[in-house]
């Protein structure tokens, strides 16, 4: 501020010193002079105007009262607002200079110019916040975000300039650690507690036949039987408190592949015919010729539709139909499994995806089920930030839809987004997949 | 915000409305330590939570006395008027949010000295439900915005859902296994908070609604019907 005002102040001395020359010149020497001095004041105007044109970089800008965010360098500007680390300027009155673009994915838009307090609410925050600026105190808090998909911080405060008065904010993200953590002490606990019956079960038949049941041949079919039945119950359970591990871990990371929802769904349908043929139960999918593509992870997306179908198949009534609808809703795009089973309690419906929360617990056993499908299904539609609605009549049956977002438009490099053109280049990634 | 001739106005009524986002502040994360209490038997949090609940009263005596001084002195009209009535209603809102979360912390103390048992991680899932409402209709209050607040008042009937189906499995538990009553009775209380968390959010929903549009979201609501075909958008 102080650089620029004294250029200024030099700029209009040389103008000055140029007019009172010029004036004293017009008196001795006459006109022409007097232009050739005029003309050589304002050349220096000029390349003094150059010059700290030139360097904008250097010079500390002065603080416009409608710009706070003048205070940074425009090259500064950019690497703060590059930078993967979520970062936050605040003034002295805990107003928002700045925020970066990884900050925004954490907070939302509109931050900028608000204080503190309506953008980040938490208490330790604040506290650390208004201790940094009261008294220059660095420090370092814990902060997690609790929806939509749980994220923990470690939040660095620090006052970084007394005048003009700045202070700075970093998240760390410290999710996966937390994560791995609260996911190991999950699966031991869901492990062990979903274990323990068919494990109870499968030595109870061991020592049965090698007690009385030894001899008996009869019998001894009959267990063996029951005793793979409940392995492969075993079996399901694992792989199935493995997947859904494996998704939580990264549940907070947006998938960024293209894909087109139709070819996953019918992957997903393929896999499952011969066990629909085996129940007489018909699957149809409907999608219209040109569907916009989500971000997804592939394989993940074909679990999902596997789940649904599959529970579909497996609830639904034999030798009904299922049909899978795919279409547009609100710049969304939607596939909705629809069975002809007998449909699901309303006060069941929310609690669908709770982990191990079965409507039927001797039904779901009896078909197979571990209790961790839809838990499944749920994890990977948050991943995905979808939303997943359940609708269901008794006696009509049930339909799951699951809404994901568009992906945006793909624009060809170096072309500005203009209306219709935008779409069109979207039309080939449909086609290839 | 509209400009006004008195710059310092439109200060005042900012500090308002951020003290009470601050408020929210600490009414989330005194509901958030209750609820890890409950899911992650975590007793260290519930006696966090407990000893939370003075800082959020004294705040609504803040938020109540800045108000009322703000009515006294500068006699707000419209918008800014409602403003300030927004702050009183949702601080006292928050207030008893405050007030639920510390009872559920509590029953959590007692909770973590029993045996573990399954249902109280569809508790805690129920109040993810109830934080993620509460965390939504702050945001709709920080950002003035009326359709986010919309939503979060046309979401509430999914805690009542889980609340309804909570109810009858605890009710099974305790006819089936009469020493459980006990636990199963804090359980009930516990998911009993949690659904008026819920409401008290809705409440909020419409304070904002009528602050940011003048009108009235009760007026326009329609009627919940119980049908079986109940819908349930999962907040993914």
């Amino acid at each position: 501020m102080l650089e620029s005002l004294s250029t200024a102040r030099g700029r209009i001395g040389a103008l000055l010193a140029g007019m009172v020359g010029g004036g004293a010149a017009v008196l001795l020497l006459g006109a022409p002079v007097f232009w050739a001095i005029v003309a050589l004041a304002l050349a220096a105007l000029l390349v003094g105007g150059f010059v700290t044109f030139q360097e904008p970089i250097n010079r500390v800008p002065e603080q416009h009262p409608d710009d706070p965010l003048d205070i940074l360098p425009p090259l500064t500007r950019l690497v703060l607002d590059r930078l993967p680390t979520p970062a936050m300027l605040l003034d002295g009155a805990e107003r928002v200079l700045f925020v970066n673009q990884s900050m925004r994915e954490v907070l939302g838009p509109g931050l900028e110019r608000k204080k503190l307090g309506q953008v980040l609410r938490h208490p330790d925050v604040l506290a650390a916040v208004a201790d940094a600026i009261a008294a220059g105190a660095t420090a370092n808090v814990p902060f997690t975000l609790p929806v939509p998909v749980e994220r923990h911080f470690q939040v660095h405060v620090a006052r970084i300039s007394l005048s003009p008065p700045v202070t700075a904010l970093l998240l760390h993200d410290v999710t996966v650690v937390r994560r791995s953590e609260q996911m190991r002490a999950d699966f031991v606990a869901n492990a062990s507690h979903e274990l323990r019956t068919p494990l109870a079960a499968v030595s109870g038949f061991i020592d049965t036949l090698r007690g009385h049941a030894r001899d008996d041949t009869a019998a001894r079919e009959q267990f063996l039987d029951i005793m793979a039945s409940e392995t492969a119950r075993m079996r399901r359970l694992i792989h199935d408190l493995l997947s859904l591990t494996r998704i939580e871990m990264n549940e907070h990371v947006r998938p960024e592949g293209r894909i087109a929802l139709d070819g996953v769904v019918r992957q997903a349908v393929q896999v499952l015919m011969p066990l629909a043929a085996d129940d007489g139960v018909s699957v149809t999918v409907q999608a219209p010729s040109q569907l916009p593509d989500v971000l997804g992870d592939r394989d993940e997306l074909v679990q999902l539709f596997q789940n649904l179908v599959h529970n579909a198949i497996k609830y639904g009534r034999e030798g009904g139909r299922i049909t899978v609808t795919l279409g547009t809703r609100d710049g969304q795009v939607f596939a909705a499994v629809r069975d002809e089973g007998e449909g699901i309690e309303a006060s069941a419906i929310p609690r669908l995806t709770e982990r191990f929360y079965r409507v039927d617990v001797k039904r779901s056993r009896e078909r197979g089920g571990t209790g961790l499908g839809l838990a499944i299904v749920k994890h990977i539609i948050s991943r995905h930030q979808g939303r997943l609605s359940i609708e269901s009549t008794k006696g009509v049956g049930s339909v799951f839809t699951v809404y994901l977002p568009e992906a945006p438009a793909q624009l060809p490099p170096a072309e500005a987004p203009a209306g219709g053109a935008a779409r069109a280049p979207a039309a080939p990634v449909t086609e290839m997949l | 915000m509209s400009d006004h001739t008195v710059k310092s106005f439109d200060e005042q009524l900012e500090a308002l409305s951020t003290l009470v986002a601050q408020m929210g502040g600490l009414a989330e994360a005194q509901f958030a330590a209750a609820i890890e209490a409950i899911a992650r038997r975590d007793s260290e949090a519930a006696e966090r939570a407990v000893g939370g609940d003075i800082r959020i009263d004294e705040m609504q005596q803040a938020i109540e006395d800045r108000a009322l001084k703000l009515l006294a002195l500068r006699q707000p009209m419209a918008v800014d008027l409602r403003e300030t009535l927004a702050a009183i209603k949702t601080a006292a809102e928050l207030e008893r949010i405050g007030d639920l979360a510390k009872n559920i912390a509590k029953r959590a103390l007692v909770l973590n000295r029993e045996p573990p048992i399954r249902l109280t991680q569809s508790l805690a899932r129920m109040g993810k439900a109830a934080q993620t409402q509460l965390k939504q209709v702050l945001d709709s209050f920080s950002n003035r915005d009326a359709e986010e607040a919309e939503a979060v008042w046309n979401r509430d009937g999914e805690i009542d859902e889980i609340y309804n189906s909570l109810f009858r499995e605890l009710l099974t538990y305790m006819m089936e296994d009469p020493r459980t009553i006990g636990l199963c009775t804090h359980l009930l209380f516990v998911a009993k908070n949690i659904e008026r968390c819920g409401d008290h959010c809705t409440n909020i929903a419409e304070v904002v609604y009528h602050m940011v549009k003048a009108g009235h979201l009760a007026s326009t609501r329609p009627k919940a019907d119980i049908t079986s075909e109940t819908a349930y958008e999962s907040q993914a």
